[in-house]
């Protein structure tokens, strides 16, 4: 209840109130408030004038029985009565009544405005901060209408008293929050900017509330600010704990408002002027400096103020990350709080330095660190603090250290919290991936992470062992040794035995020499783990073992025997069932030729980025912020289209036969990833680029374990909307799958394979609503003389596509000469009633046609000087865009398609690739030599065809690439 | 089978605690507290399912009893133990009340022992239980005391002790009914009904058989077409309204006294018993047609404008001149707004109370075939609230000395053979009450 003056202190109110604290039951409780409204209503009647003072009471009254939650539908006129009064208690519970119980629909609204009006220009502060007081608790549309233009004028008056400013700049901040564009600033700004520099503190304190805000909607409005928050900054921080009397909490000057300068500031780059910089530095320092004085006072409000601020100028620090000596100031300073026995400091400490972390400057600091984080990671009692923990052990990992710290999660991961298992696991298999310099040590973590946790193992994460064991020849053989290992304890993990079964199948034969793991030990040892497992591993398994039928025949009659028992071949799982028919029939009828190339080792998987760094990102929270830091600008569309993809492609597998063809794998084979396209500056892209081939495609799946076929990958990539469709061809140049396109309503998926000089592309429509699109249609056309060198055909699609439904289009592509456009799609439909209409440019390119050619130096030599007329040649110098990483190269290369020669330059440093464009009419031969220069991070790129246009049309397309 | 019961006093606090299977933990006794008693809204189901554990609470003033079980078990039968258990323990120490209850508790802990086996009602009859559990203490029996509460707990009438002798042999029968009704403002009869109960208290001596006969409309007919006359009471032990002349009522449906012979009114519709000693429910039955209403109401509702509400109410009795009703009662609800009210009424007291939002008009008797009125004028204050006042009934009480029913006790014969009295010594006194259950009114 509101403070009342003596003899103010309506008695009858407290009797009421002491009354109904007194109800022994709900029923008399209710029974009290009747009576009480009853008496009320009869004072209310109107017949005889009522005084201020009962007036008051039973408004109070009233407002006391909303407050236990009965419904009030009388009393309103009393209490707008009220307002007019003189007597500031009676003006207050006028104001209370409205800003509780007026709603803004209430015919009252029109007085209660005037009222307010009145007490605005009356001249009292004090009545002028009941005023804005009320407008800000209703702080209503209507509210925003009527006073947005007065307020400000209050608030910038120079004979406004000082409460009255602080009560007007709140108030106008929650105006502009609940309804922003009523309140517009224009002419006001450079005033209200000008409040930094007020006399009052507490002016300060709150216009730098309504100045951030304000701020960091449009920046660019509010420069000028970041000067005058740096001057009074710097008073505040260099004066002493005595200058500023009232505003000195706890021996700390101004904390509060120290704070929210700090903040203000972080809406903005650092300042370019010299002087502003070095007085804000210094301020910095300063607060810096001062954590480490021995504080003045042993109380927690002294040390929590001013940790406030020094983590908040830490925020600042790592904001503007430009000053390395600053930085590892504030990372020193974060260490010593890692070792303080305050919980809440600790947790603090370690999520600040995990952004420290990811800032080149500090990175090396933060790593000295290592023991204590890693102790935190044991010892923490709260399970939040042992996640920041593990946060930072991620974020500070690289190459020098990270076989210690996945050591340290890897046993950490035994006795985590169930909450943060399934992350840890993620972002150790991520830094296994990335830092692995010994693919045998990968391969150890990996399976020593499926044992210890394998609940929590993802199939990305397994995935992604297979890829990296097929792609590396020299680890083949120690993953098989491995896995049969692991694969003898009495109780395997599901996913060790489809780790186990994959890995097996394919590279058995590396181990069979020795008699302890010959091809029926292996077969016994998969298939004693047969029955314990799920349909899906039961099938990869049967895969296995018809992949055993053809490394060792020897094995052949025992697995006969075992597809043919009735449990496989009569299998009630109709997948199971079919397999083990199928590969019964495969083994029996087939011979041993048709049965090796059906069967043949799988082929090494092209590039692909990671996709557990995808999955690690979608998991949402604090946990994923380093990772959402170090390349937040590139985020792209992890789920939507992969997701949808990987369930269309399983409808579309369950419907056919599980024949070993390219087209199911290439169906099967997506998985949401992140597109990252490598750029410098970004450390997480940056690192993968070095794992860059070993970094292969997902597309690993108990269907594509047979495929002999080359595979055709899908990867997923982020597409830029429609205007850079120019941009957009570029991605695709050195790719053949991804993400077209993508808005709120569609998203186009794109899939393409070239075979000579014809092309067929997958276009995958997806729906991302729950509305269905009606007249879908697309189109594409081929302007100009675009139509005289391509020939393309596209069958049509179903006008209508259900909510969250996948369509699929095929386009048919032959090209009869080179080209330099590329072919539009125009895709239309009705989304709701209203029609869309977007086109794109189809990303196909000259280079799809190529084909690689293989040559010996000598050979390549002679028919570069073949092609040595000027116009058969086509240079360019020009600036690396991305990084220049060896790796990346020659996946860009092998991506365009041409062939990469490897020791055909006499310097090891320069790329020469070979390859034939085939077009109907002609075929074109193609060669390409790429000097990088590392120093100057330039490039020449010289280009020699037989046909000139070809030349060149190459040699933009490339230039674009790096 | 109920797994345990509990009683707790109205603040929640647990007065009586017995748990008779094993999967009821202690924490039931807190759940139901916190679910029910304590709950933020309140609870108005009797039956509440908290943790596939079931909850039964009857209330009684400001005791709660609750009956736990986890198992399916039959909610009617849960409901007549409570109900059982309340008389129980009201014929042993009078009220139940919180002090009572805590005054008594070793008693109760003995009851419940004996009427509930590992959660299965056993023997709940007052009389037989008190030959055994009594409040005196433990004295020494003698053998042939022993044997027998032996043969009365096992034996075929439970409900009834050999060797009661009595100097007088006195019999009090009472009907006493409870009428509900709503009727429209024009008088329409939307729904009626009448619940009522035959209470005995028998004074008899030995083991008497009794045989009880009333209008029953079945058995009136039987008998008018089998030309027997056995009327014995005819009207002139009722002392019943009804005009009419009606002679027989239709019962809807009707319970009985354990100690009456379900077999022998199966076949002939007759009740027959050996009634147990003292007071008892010797039948609950319900009628929904002819009911007698004793009291018409019908109102008058007039607003005069926005702040004005004119009422008059007029209430007209419906019985033979020569009874009179008593402590009537007619509530008038009025609307949530009102500032003010005038009342003018002929007959009794009339007042607005405000804390139940109504004009309450009491009259203490009344004759029959009279009508009186009230008039009152209610002031009210405007409001900005847009909601139209629903205008609740009007609802009465009162108390009248003839069965609404109609029923009328036609005979209740008593024969010992073994004893030396005969039917003419017994004392027979029969008493008709009709009580308001829910009357009311729409205006």
């Amino acid at each position: 209840m509101p403070a009342v003056s003596k003899g103010d202190g309506m008695r009858g109110l407290a009797v009421f109130i002491s009354d109904i604290r007194n109800c022994k039951s709900k029923e008399a409780e209710i029974k009290r408030i009747n009576k009480e409204l009853a008496n009320i209503r009869s004072k209310f009647k109107g017949d005889k004038a009522l005084d201020g003072y009962s007036k008051k009471k039973y408004v109070c009254k009233l407002l006391f029985i909303f407050l236990l939650g009965h419904d009030i539908d009388f009393g309103h006129m009393e209490a707008v009565n009220l307002l007019s009064s003189n007597k500031y208690t009676e003006k207050q519970i006028g104001y209370l009544f409205i800003s509780v119980l007026v709603n803004s629909n209430s015919e009252l609204i029109r007085l209660i405005n005037n009222a307010i009006k009145n007490d605005l220009s009356s001249r009292n502060p004090t009545f002028m901060c009941l005023a804005l007081h009320c407008i800000a608790n209703v702080g209503s549309r209507e509210m925003a209408e009527a006073f947005a233009g007065e307020i400000p004028r209050i608030l910038v008056a120079g004979d406004t008293m000082d409460s009255v400013k602080q009560s007007a700049a709140l108030c106008l901040l929650r105006l502009y929050k609940a309804s922003p564009d009523l309140v517009l600033m224009g002419e006001w700004t450079s005033r209200v900017v000008h409040l930094l520099n007020d006399q009052h503190m507490g002016v300060v304190t709150a216009a730098i509330s309504l100045i951030t805000c304000l701020s960091s909607k449009n920046p660019d409005e509010f420069k000028t600010c970041v000067s005058l928050a740096v001057s009074r900054l710097s008073r505040i921080v260099s004066s002493a704990s005595t200058d500023l009397q009232d505003y000195t909490y706890y021996f700390v000057p101004a904390p509060w408002l120290s704070c929210k300068l700090l903040r203000l500031l972080q809406c903005y780059p650092p300042p370019e002027d010299g002087a502003v910089k070095g007085r804000l530095v210094e301020c910095l320092e300063t607060i810096l400096n001062k954590a480490q004085e021995p504080p003045k006072s042993k109380k927690v409000q002294h040390s929590n103020a001013k940790n406030a601020i020094l983590f908040e100028a830490i925020s600042l620090i790592i904001h503007y990350d430009s000053e390395p000596n600053l930085l590892v100031r504030a990372c020193n300073q974060l260490g010593q709080f890692l070792q303080h026995r305050e919980t809440n400091l600790r947790y603090l400490a370690l999520e600040s330095m995990c952004t420290l972390a990811s800032s080149e400057f500090s990175h090396e600091a933060v790593k000295t660190h290592i023991e204590t984080v890693i102790n935190a990671l044991k010892t923490e009692r709260d399970v939040s603090v042992r996640q920041r923990a593990a946060d930072l052990l991620y974020a500070m990992c690289d190459r020098s250290n990270a076989k210690q710290i996945v050591a340290e999660m890897l046993s950490y991961l035994e006795t985590a919290d169930y909450s943060i298992r399934e992350e840890m696991v993620l972002k150790v298999a991520i830094l296994a991936e990335k830092y692995a310099v010994d693919y045998s040590w990968y391969v150890d973590t990996i399976l020593n992470l499926i044992r210890i946790a394998g609940d929590y193992v993802s199939e990305e994460v397994w995935y992604r062992v297979i890829q990296i064991v097929i792609n590396r020849d020299d680890v083949q053989g120690y993953a098989a040794k491995t896995v049969f290992e692991a694969l003898q304890a009495p109780a395997c993990h599901e996913n060790m035995v489809k780790v186990g079964g994959y890995i097996l199948g394919e590279f058995g034969n590396l181990i069979a020499g020795d008699p302890r793991s010959s091809p029926l030990v292996q077969f016994n040892l998969l298939h004693s783990k047969f029955h314990l497992c799920s349909v899906p591993t039961r099938a990869l398994l049967l895969s296995a073992y018809i992949k055993f039928i053809n490394l060792f025949p020897e094995t052949k009659a025992t697995i006969q025997e075992v597809l043919r028992s009735d449990s496989q071949i009569r299998n009630s799982d109709v997948e199971l069932q079919q397999r083990a028919v199928e590969y019964l029939k495969l083994s029996s009828i087939a011979s041993t030729d048709v049965l090796a190339t059906v069967l043949e080792e799988m082929p090494p998987f092209p590039e692909r980025e990671s996709s557990i760094l995808a999955k690690l990102k979608k998991k949402k929270g604090p946990g994923a912020v380093s990772v959402e830091l170090e390349d937040g600008k590139e985020r792209g569309e992890l789920n939507g289209g992969g997701d949808r993809g990987g369930d269309a492609a399983i409808a579309a597998s369950n419907a056919s036969t599980p024949s070993p063809s390219a087209d199911l794998l290439g169906l099967r084979s997506t998985a949401p990833v992140s597109g990252t396209t490598p750029s410098a500056g970004s450390l997480l892209v940056d690192v993968f680029s070095e794992a860059g081939p070993s970094a292969t495609s997902a597309g690993v799946n108990d269907d594509g374990f047979l495929s002999s076929a080359p595979p055709t990958v899908a990867s997923e990539d982020p597409a830029p909307p429609l205007p850079e469709s120019d941009e957009l061809l570029n991605k695709f140049v050195c790719k053949n799958n991804g993400v077209l396109f993508e808005n709120q309503l569609l998203q186009i998926g794109i899939k393409s394979e070239y075979r000579q000089n014809l092309g067929r592309m997958y276009l995958f429509y997806g729906n991302k609503t729950s509305v269905q699109f009606v007249s879908f249609n697309t189109t594409v056309s081929c302007p100009g003389e675009l139509q005289s060198q391509l020939n393309v055909q596209t069958k049509t699609v179903e006008p209508l596509v259900e909510g969250g439904a996948q369509v699929q289009q095929v386009i048919n592509i032959e090209c009869l000469t080179d080209f330099i456009d590329a072919p539009l799609l125009n895709i239309k439909f009705r989304y709701g009633g209203a029609l869309q209409n977007i086109s794109l440019k189809l990303p196909v390119t000259i280079n799809k046609f190529f084909q690689p050619t293989e040559m010996a130096a000598a050979d390549f030599f002679q028919r570069w000087k073949q092609l040595s007329q000027p116009q058969q040649e086509a240079q360019k110098i020009f600036k690396a865009s991305h990084g220049m990483d060896t790796e990346v190269l020659k996946a860009k290369l092998l991506g365009l398609g041409t062939a990469l020669l490897e020791n055909v330059d006499p310097n090891p440093e320069n790329y020469v690739c070979a390859g034939v464009i085939q077009t109907k009419a002609q075929q074109v031969g193609c060669l390409l030599r790429l000097e990088p220069n590392a120093q100057a991070q330039m490039y020449r790129l010289t280009l020699r065809s037989s046909k000139d246009t070809v030349s060149q049309r190459v040699c933009d397309l490339l230039a674009e690439q790096f | 089978m109920i797994g345990g019961l509990f009683i707790y006093n109205h603040k929640g606090e647990v007065l009586i605690s017995r748990v008779y299977r094993d999967d009821i933990g202690r924490n039931a006794v807190d759940a139901f507290r916190v679910n029910v008693i304590h709950a933020r809204q309140q609870v108005r189901s009797p039956v509440t399912n908290i943790a596939r554990t079931s909850f039964f609470h009857v209330k009684r003033s400001n005791i709660w009893l609750a009956a736990v079980t986890k198992q399916n078990v039959n909610a009617a039968m849960v409901f007549e133990f409570l109900y059982k258990m309340c008389d129980v323990m009201a014929a042993y120490f009078g009220k139940v009340s919180e002090e009572n209850i805590k005054n008594n508790f070793v008693l109760i802990y003995e009851l419940l022992d004996e009427i509930l086996d590992f959660g299965y009602p056993q023997n709940s009859e007052t009389g037989a239980l008190k030959t055994f559990i009594t409040q005196q203490g433990i004295k020494g029996q003698t053998k042939e005391e022993q044997s027998q509460i032996t043969s009365q707990v096992t034996g075929q009438i439970g409900w009834r002790r050999e060797g009661i002798k009595y100097r007088r042999n006195e019999l009090f029968l009472d009907v006493l009914e409870s009428v509900n009704l709503l009727m429209s403002p024009q008088g329409q009869v939307l729904s009626a009904h009448v619940s009522g109960r035959v209470v005995m208290k028998s004074y008899l001596s030995g083991m008497p058989e009794c045989k009880f006969g009333m209008n029953d409309k079945i058995v009136i007919d039987k008998a008018g077409k089998g030309g027997v006359t056995d009327e014995v009471g005819k009207s002139d032990l009722g002392g019943g309204g009804s005009t009419s002349g009606k002679q027989s009522i239709a019962i809807d449906d009707c319970t009985f006294n354990q100690c009456v012979r379900l077999s022998k009114f199966d076949s002939e519709r007759s009740i027959s018993f050996i009634p147990p000693d003292g007071e008892y429910e010797l039948m609950r039955y319900r009628t929904t047609k002819d009911i007698i209403l004793p009291f018409r109401v019908i109102p008058l509702v007039r607003e005069v404008g926005r702040t004005k509400l004119e009422v008059k109410v007029v209430i007209k009795s419906n019985f033979k001149p020569s009874l009179l009703a008593q402590k009537i009662e007619v509530r008038i609800p009025t609307p949530l707004n009102t500032s003010g009210v005038q009342v003018i009424c002929m007959k009794g007291k009339a007042k607005y109370k405000a804390s139940e939002n109504a004009i309450v008009w009491k009259i203490k008797r009344m004759a029959g075939m009279k009508e009186s009125q009230i008039s009152a004028e209610i002031e009210l204050l405007p409001t900005n609230d847009k909601k139209k006042w629903a205008r609740p009934p009007i609802s009465m009480n009162f108390e009248v000395p003839f069965a609404p029913s109609g029923l009328k006790v036609r005979y209740l014969k008593v024969f010992e053979s073994k004893l030396n009295y005969s039917d003419h010594d017994v004392v027979k006194w029969v008493r008709y009450i009709g009580r308001s259950g829910i009357y009311e009114t729409r205006c």
